[in-house]
């Protein structure tokens, strides 16, 4: 399962999954960072999974490297329950208002706005991980019709709500940030509610679908916020 | 009676609560924050014998001017900081770091400024009337979260501050030191650097720029040069973690760092050495020498030993 661990630093434990980023590697990452997070071990302070890695952030007081690998290496992973997971669905306006680099994307990939839109809404994405700023869901994979790179030169900020595609990948800015992902609309929905009993609409496992709105249905929406 | 409170008649530069940072969020992309500098923070607590995890106010370059109201608060500022108490009757006191002071209604404080460093710490005796969010009073600004609404403390605002029943006089004869190294470890991207540039950047100096905040420090110098790949599959990332990006100039995640990140990780600061290196200002000449995982944590345990020593020669 994991491939090989390693020190990052002398309080943390970097896991690695493999090379590959796929829903399967990034499941068994999910499924590890539960079961760690639900047996509660002593000195461990974080858990921080991505696509194919885990790190665990441990208290240098309390344990130190050495027990936290044996104590990771001999998890029983027959009793893993996969993730429970969830559909969200997100509002996103792709008015020009919105859409900053919708010119750029166009050339890159050939095609139209309509086109575009359609290849993003078409279909629903899985949630790789969460994280950069609070909440900003990293959602797989799109379409390869609508694969580009990452703007050449970051943004400094990026509006908040901004929706962006990047690789396989989407995402959506849940606080205004720097940032060099291709921003195509804007979802007036608050991913991240500070409500400490749910702290992100989204989580890693789930998936997610987006519905096209106008702009004044944009509009109203703010209003109810 | 009113309750005790401060007036902020200046905010300063970056002025937020903290306290020892905030566990078990990172997957949601909360860093821990916490106060930057561990040592300082506590000692700043102890002084004026608070719990160990009460929130102080930390402030960055430039402190806060605050006016007191109320019957009477003892405070203490830690680090390396210049301050003066304008007592009610316009005289002043100019005032040490380590040794607490007694505040009178209409006294103000003006932090105006650390000196040679980065981090200072207002703490008040019994503490500030403020929140805690998800068991921590850290406030981290990028995400809004945390004391305040998750804001640096602002000009008009009042801060309340809880209620202390006797006045203290505490004092601590210390001073920051310096270090020659700041001593890391490998990072997980060591080998996707030339020869030269480990060299390099294991002996040449690095200089802290001016892009440096509470979320990160930029480094320049000799450029590192990456000979596998500039960019990696986007991972988690730590306090002290060093990336390269592509334009060869090294940044250290401090506090508030984004929490996943995308660029080779050359080494991590260790956990001993962590508060030197972030309390660097801008234009600081600083060197990187490497030691291993066993050398680190022997290191970080003379550090809290040292920290308890030193927390144990208050008077």
């Amino acid at each position: 399962m994991i491939k090989n661990i390693y020190n990052l630093g002398d309080a943390a434990l970097y896991c690695d999954f493999g090379d590959t980023v796929n829903k399967e590697t990034n499941l068994k990452v999910i499924n590890y960072f539960n079961d760690i997070r639900k047996k509660n071990i002593t000195g461990i302070k974080n858990i921080a999974p991505s696509y194919n890695k885990l790190i665990i952030y441990f208290d240098l007081e309390l344990t130190n490297y050495k027990k936290i690998k044996d104590t990771v290496e001999n998890l029983d992973i027959s009793t893993f329950e996969s993730a429970k997971t969830k559909i969200v669905k997100i509002p996103v306006c792709f008015d020009d208002e919105f859409a900053l680099d919708l010119e750029r994307v166009e050339k890159k990939v050939g095609l139209g706005k309509k086109e575009i839109v359609n290849q993003l809404i078409s279909q629903k994405y899985f949630c790789y991980m969460t994280g950069f700023i609070a909440g900003m869901p990293f959602l797989g994979d799109i379409k390869e019709k609508i694969r580009l790179d990452r703007l050449e030169t970051p943004r400094v900020k990026v509006p908040k709500g901004s929706v962006g595609i990047t690789e396989q990948f989407c995402n959506i800015y849940t606080f205004e940030s720097p940032g060099g992902w291709n921003i195509i609309g804007n979802s007036p929905k608050k991913i991240f509610t500070k409500d400490p009993t749910k702290l992100t609409l989204i989580d890693p496992g789930d998936e997610v679908e987006f519905f096209e709105i106008s702009k004044k249905e944009y509009s109203k929406f703010n209003e109810q916020k | 009676m009113s309750k005790n409170s401060f007036k902020v008649l200046r905010p300063g530069i970056n002025t937020t609560f903290q306290d020892l940072g905030r566990d078990n969020l990172y997957h949601v992309g909360l860093p821990f924050s916490g106060a930057i500098d561990k040592r300082n923070f506590l000692i700043a607590n102890s002084l004026v014998t608070n719990r160990e995890d009460d929130a102080v106010l930390e402030f960055a370059y430039q402190g806060p001017l605050l006016e007191f109201s109320g019957s009477q608060t003892s405070i203490v500022i830690t680090g390396n900081v210049n301050f003066k108490i304008i007592k009610k009757d316009t005289s002043e006191i100019k005032g040490e770091c380590y040794r607490t002071y007694n505040l009178n209604n209409k006294d103000c404080l003006d932090i105006i400024s650390t000196e040679k460093s980065v981090y200072g710490y207002l703490s008040v005796k019994g503490g500030f009337q403020i929140n805690k969010f998800c068991n921590s009073y850290s406030t981290t600004v990028r995400a809004e979260v945390g004391p305040n609404n998750g804001k640096k403390i602002e000009i008009g605002q009042t801060i309340i501050l809880n209620a202390v029943d006797s006045a203290i006089e505490k004092s601590l004869e210390y001073l920051n030191s310096k270090i020659e190294f700041i001593r890391v470890i490998k990072g997980t991207n060591f080998d996707y650097f030339s020869e030269d540039s480990i060299k390099d950047f294991t002996s040449k100096d690095f200089i802290v720029s001016k892009l440096t905040d509470r979320m990160g420090m930029r480094l320049s110098g000799p450029k590192i040069k990456n000979l596998k790949k500039t960019n990696i599959k986007s991972e988690g990332l730590g306090k002290g973690v060093i990336q390269v990006p592509a334009d060869g100039d090294p940044i250290v995640m401090l506090s508030d760092h984004g929490t996943i990140g995308g660029y080779p990780k050359i080494a991590v600061v260790i956990s001993a050495d962590y508060d030197k290196l972030a309390q660097c200002p801008p234009g600081e000449k600083i060197k990187f020498k490497i030691v291993n995982l066993t050398e680190a944590e022997n290191l970080y345990k003379i550090y809290t030993m040292e920290t308890k020593n030193i927390i144990n020669k208050i008077r």
